[in-house]
């Protein structure tokens, strides 16, 4: 017999990745409300990106990429919407051929012109962007899908990458519609 | 121009207009000009409770026996601190709250001022919401939002948190808006298909059962007067959570007791055996489900319930119904009595075998205990409290513990909100401060908290607050000496090692009484049991009542955590006819 006060976990079904897609009123505690939710139930957070997208309605959106089992994705969406500051939540599967995902990330690259050369020529097919740049160094920017930049950032390591910052995904349907 | 209110006094001017008549608090630095202001404002009575915990407590005691939101008024940093325990058990049960709080004024916030603490940031996940005014002029919305958002929905404790120069500040005070819309958030999204589909897997099923919970008293007391009429039009048992009890008659035949860990043995085996099982206002917790793999395997499974994020939470059902159960009741009754008039009478046939099969379950008489001549069984002690009080319209309060599960399996309810007890945070020490409430609410009724006599003590300094107000409760201790529950589980699965289980200097709470000016009266033996019950209704004071019962009784039935329904514990009598041996011995 368990000793424990509380059962033994049952059956785990499948994790999927989803972006979670939340506009909340752009209010003092409304990150730490959704981020307070996720960890408080044990919800997982992959990456994460917030900002006003409203200025006059004063509405924020934040993307979440997370994984789990239907059910806990499930939950999330309905955990989520029951906080007051929120309006809508989307739902995406990361497979969803209808949405497009990126992450942008810059790249500082040290060292001589040749490397730093090549390494730019590397980042081109990620819409590099060169925006800064030195006797030394490059600063560039690049947008892609998080393994792509994941990816980069192992592959630049040679060529004198030194520092990386990168956003979490943000998440946007193709065509017309928008969702509601 | 109209006239300029202080913070203070919009605080006030909100609870009148939200129909506040009592808070519960207690005042300090940060909530000072608050309490400067309740002289003048003469509907609204402030309960002054010796703990800020005691005061959350008192307010949902209130709530729950009321149907009205109970409001609590703290300080900052200590004050807010210890009422965290009331607001996270208040947002488990599902009670609504609406707590002030008093914050450092605005230019002190992150300084670690003197009592300043992080108030929303720690009841961020024990609220349905919180804010802090950082602007006068958002003041009297956000009250009444509180309370729009504390009564709607799945009820729950909200919290205000102003810092005291708000307070002195000036503004116009704005009334309530009438019948706002949170974002739109919509308390009833189903439609006649749905109560079409509830009602054709009514018809089909030949083994149903309606289970039923806390959600039925939150919808007001009209929720419990249908659900008596649809157990009536269908014919089917139904059994209650803890929380639920009093939603349907107890000694109604029709009612199996209480289900879950320690419900009935027929309660328990419908649920794992039937073919239909129809939630409605209960939340599928892992008191009731036991192992949720085998969990009730071969039924269908219908859930009603106001608040979306519990539809497959835990269980998945295969047909969510989400809205207010009286709405949904209301429907469902108007459903049968239009296509199926006579469903109870030709459905009959159909479900006899199931009744006949739960008739043999409940010959095993679970509940039974084996009653003794010298010592008060704490079993007994409840059946003659149930006796002595049954027709008084009595409201019980429960500390948590063994006394607790006793309390909801021998005392019949037939009324919603009579029964307040803490479930889901299960807070030991809950009872007596919330029979304060329940006696603030029904100044005339006999308010009795059964308590433990551990769990007591952790509150016992309301019974100060009862002889300031002159609330006549009743603190019925089962005392055993021990933390039953604990002990119990000490006994049956870590090998007797009765660690840290046993009170070994309890006061005296005859004594205890007189020092705090009430009444004390001691019960040693099973005789004078019902003369001491009598002399306590009839003592119109508050009374501590040191009921001394058997030290080793256990609570049965029992489903050991981690298995399923139809595996359950039975009591010694059972034992003792069935002569269990060998492994089943040693499970007991």
């Amino acid at each position: 017999m368990s000793k424990s006060a509380y059962s033994t976990p049952g059956k785990k079904g499948k994790f999927d990745k989803h972006i979670i897609v939340v506009w909340v009123d752009n209010e003092a505690g409304v990150l730490a409300r959704v981020v307070g939710l996720f960890s408080g139930r044990g919800y997982n957070i992959e990456s994460l990106a917030v900002a006003e997208v409203d200025a006059k309605l004063n509405i924020s959106r934040i993307t979440i990429v997370t994984t789990g089992t239907p059910q806990v994705i499930q939950q999330i969406k309905l955990q989520l919407k029951k906080l007051v500051p929120v309006h809508k939540v989307a739902d995406f599967k990361r497979e969803d051929k209808n949405v497009i995902f990126k992450e942008m990330a810059l790249f500082k690259l040290v060292g001589n012109i040749t490397k730093r050369k090549k390494a730019l020529n590397a980042c081109k097919k990620y819409n590099a962007v060169l925006l800064d740049k030195t006797n030394k160094s490059y600063v560039v920017q690049v947008t892609a899908l998080r393994r792509e930049i994941d990816l980069m950032s192992k592959n630049l390591k040679k060529l004198g990458l030194v520092s990386v910052s990168r956003t979490g995904a943000v998440a946007m349907t193709r065509g017309a519609e928008i969702f509601k | 121009m109209s006239k300029l209110s202080t913070g203070a006094e919009i605080v006030f001017k909100c609870l009148e207009d939200q129909n506040v008549e009592f808070i519960f608090g207690y005042p300090g630095g940060a909530v000072l000009p608050i309490y400067d202001e309740l002289k003048n404002h003469s509907s609204i009575k402030h309960i002054l409770v010796r703990h800020e915990q005691g005061a959350g407590h008192a307010a949902e005691g209130y709530a729950r026996s009321s149907g009205k939101p109970g409001v609590v008024l703290v300080t900052s940093g200590p004050g807010a601190t210890n009422v965290v325990t009331a607001l996270t058990d208040a947002y488990m049960d599902s009670i609504p709250l609406v707590c002030i709080s008093g914050q450092v004024p605005t230019h002190l916030i992150g300084t670690d001022a003197f009592q300043e603490c992080d108030t929303t940031g720690i009841t961020r996940p024990c609220t349905k919401h919180n804010w802090l005014v950082k602007d006068i002029k958002d003041l009297s919305k956000i009250i009444h939002d509180a309370f729009k958002v504390a009564t709607t929905g799945r009820p729950g404790p909200v919290l205000v948190d102003i810092p005291k120069d708000i307070q002195f500040q000036k503004t116009k005070y704005t009334k309530p808006k009438r019948e706002k819309k949170l974002n739109g958030k919509r308390q009833n999204n189903f439609d006649q298909k749905d109560i079409d589909e509830l009602i054709k897997l009514m018809s089909k099923a030949s083994k149903p059962i309606f289970y039923t919970g806390g959600g039925v008293i939150n919808s007001g007391p009209k929720a419990s007067t249908l659900l008596r009429e649809l157990v009536d039009a269908t014919g089917f048992p139904i059994t209650s959570t803890l929380q639920g009890l009093g939603s349907f008659p107890g000694d109604d035949n029709s009612f199996l007791g209480m289900l879950g860990m320690h419900g009935t043995y027929e309660a328990n085996n419908a649920m794992h055996d039937c073919d239909l099982m129809i939630n409605i206002g209960a939340r599928f917790d892992d008191r009731i489900t036991g192992k949720i793999d085998e969990f009730s395997p071969k039924s269908k499974k219908v859930h009603i319930d106001i608040d979306p994020s519990s539809i497959n939470k835990n269980v998945k059902v295969d047909l969510p119904i989400v809205g207010d159960v009286q709405d949904v009741i209301t429907s469902t009754i108007k459903t049968i009595k239009k296509t199926k008039p006579n469903f109870a009478k030709s459905n009959k046939q159909k479900i006899s075998k199931w009744w006949e099969q739960i008739q043999k379950w409940r010959e095993k008489k679970s509940l039974d205990f084996i009653n003794s001549d010298e010592t008060i069984k704490p079993q007994y002690a409840v059946q003659r409290l149930y006796e002595l009080t049954k027709g008084k319209d009595t409201f019980i309060t429960t500390e948590v513990g063994q006394h607790q599960m006793w309390a909801a399996q021998h005392y019949k309810f037939d009324k919603p909100n009579r029964w307040m007890t803490s479930g889901g945070l299960g807070t030991m020490g809950y009872g007596l401060p919330a029979a304060v409430g329940v006696q603030i609410a029904h100044p005339t009724k006999l308010v009795i908290d059964i308590a433990g006599e551990a769990s007591v003590l952790m509150t016992m300094q309301e019974m100060s607050t009862a002889v300031q107000y002159n609330l006549p409760i009743k603190i019925f201790i089962l005392n055993n000496e021990y933390m039953g529950m604990v002990r119990q589980w000490q006994e049956l699965l870590h090998d007797k090692n009765y660690s840290e289980s046993y009170t070994a200097a309890l006061p005296d709470f005859v004594k205890l009484a007189e020092a705090y000016g009430c009444v004390g009266i001691r019960a040693t033996n099973p005789n004078e049991l019902d003369d001491k019950i009598i002399e306590m209704l009839n003592t119109d004071r508050p009374v501590i009542f040191d009921c001394l019962v058997d030290k080793q009784e256990n609570c049965f039935p029992m489903i050991p955590s981690g298995k399923p329904h139809n595996q359950m514990l039975l009591g010694p009598k059972d034992q003792e006819q069935n002569k269990i041996t060998g492994k089943g011995k040693t499970l007991v």
